[in-house]
């Protein structure tokens, strides 16, 4: 695949590769002098190609160039939300000016510019759209997503392991975090109810707590 | 995310699709002669009509004239060339300041006709109603000139559009400057100078507000 790819780049051939090649031993072996070629020099190569008509160098050289507009992108400040936006919009523009592109330069630094200024322009849009809406973090914090079903199902889910553990207490047990802990009942309220001494309903939720603890967290 | 790399690889398919080869953008160096090319057209035309004779017997009293419209023709090609290479994504921004020594030049020699008086008392000296023609010419030939280079750097990529449209207001605003040396019936003084100031800056200003516009969307 890459072969074939360097092959058909070359045949778009610039002066610059054609000096290049005919300086290499084994001209016919295109292949080779671009592997030994730099990155940035290689990609300059396909974009001569790809500004002669040549289409797989060409989406070579733009799925080559998506990493380098992220990394610019992400330089510039531009939230990982928004670097896929910046990205489109680079590419778009590079399909468009790529007639300015000069092969005897490097073309990083050419992609590099319009992908800082398409940055630019993602975050000056997200300010002026941050700008117009209203942002009450105190608010949002405190009125969590209600639709959010994951949290819903994994916080039903805990209550209902709890549940399952305190039926199998023993009775005693049972009694006291029910009447403690699940009802909030004073121990003058709860001793009252189920006939038990403050004393002993005291015993019985630290022996329930712990027998809980050792079950959840295996902690003794 | 490999949602996100699918969409990037259908765009990469669909503009590679689109692919036609195009004709690679000329060097800035050549796009500003031609440029040039058009304002020594209208130098040439200026001279048939005027011819060069008063310009260079105003020149030879008023060495310091014929160095503010050197200034002014240097000022123009070093702006015209900084705006093509803004043009082309990639060059520095610093580009920007090549105007800067023609600039210089021209204010420079420009303001020594202030102090006309001073040196060469007898020199006939521009009243309100001249000065006013000379706004005119300024602001005058640098519409056309001005239009020529935003349709030229329209076909390039120009990153900086404030930047490089004030370097397109100040290349055709020294231009003109330039060609009205051709013609300048009376010698620099302190009005004159203001009102090419005044020229400039109104030139630089429009191109700034309008061309700053009109290549961003290139």
């Amino acid at each position: 695949m890459s072969q074939a790819l360097t092959a058909a780049a070359g045949m778009g051939l610039d002066s610059g590769l054609s000096l290049r090649a005919s300086l290499d031993p084994v001209p016919a072996d295109v292949v080779m002098v671009n592997d030994s070629e730099s990155p940035d020099r290689r990609r300059a190569v396909w974009m001569a190609a790809a500004q002669a008509g040549d289409r797989r160098a060409y989406e070579r050289l733009l799925a080559d160039s998506v990493a380098l507009i992220r990394a610019t992108a992400r330089r510039q400040g531009v939230a990982s939300d928004s670097l896929d936006d910046v990205v489109q919009e680079t590419l778009l523009t590079v399909h468009r000016v790529r007639h300015t592109y000069d092969p005897s330069r490097s073309y990083d630094a050419w992609l590099s510019a319009i992908a800082s200024r398409r940055a630019i322009d993602a975050l000056r849009r997200r300010g002026r759209r941050d700008s117009r809406e209203l942002h009450d973090d105190y608010a949002l914090n405190r009125h969590p997503d209600a639709d959010d079903a994951s949290v819903a199902t994994e916080s039903g889910q805990r209550a209902q392991r709890l549940h399952e553990a305190i039926a199998e207490l023993p009775p005693g047990q049972r009694e006291a975090v029910e009447q403690l802990g699940l009802r909030e009942r004073t121990l003058s309220e709860a001793s009252e109810l189920t006939g038990r001494s403050a004393g002993a309903l005291k015993v019985n939720l630290h022996r329930a707590l712990k027998a809980l603890r050792e079950r959840f967290h295996g902690e003794p | 995310m490999p949602e996100q790399s699918s969409s990037h690889e259908a765009l990469i398919d669909h503009l590679g699709t689109g692919l036609v080869p195009v004709r690679r953008l000329l060097p800035p160096w050549l796009r500003t002669a031609g440029w040039l090319l058009a304002v020594l057209a209208l130098a040439a035309g200026l001279l048939l009509h005027y011819g060069a004779a008063p310009m260079l017997r105003r020149w030879a009293a008023t060495p310091d004239l014929a160095w503010a419209g050197i200034g002014a023709a240097i000022t123009a090609i070093c702006a015209a060339w900084a705006a093509f290479a803004l043009g082309v994504p990639g060059r520095r921004a610093a580009w920007a300041w090549l105007p800067l020594p023609g600039a210089l030049l021209w204010i420079g020699a420009s303001g020594l006709g202030c102090l006309r008086t001073w040196i060469a008392p007898g020199t006939q000296l521009a009243g309100l109603h001249q000065t006013a023609d000379c706004l005119l010419f300024i602001i005058g030939f640098s519409v056309p000139l001005s239009a020529l280079l935003i349709v030229l750097l329209r076909r390039a990529c120009p990153l900086r559009p404030v930047l490089t449209a004030v370097l397109v207001g100040l290349a055709s605003a020294a231009a003109s400057a330039s060609l009205l040396e051709i013609c300048h019936a009376y010698d620099s003084a302190a009005t004159d100078l203001l009102t090419h100031a005044l020229a400039v800056v109104v030139v630089v200003a429009v191109n700034a507000a309008m061309g700053g516009r009109l290549l961003s969307k290139a």
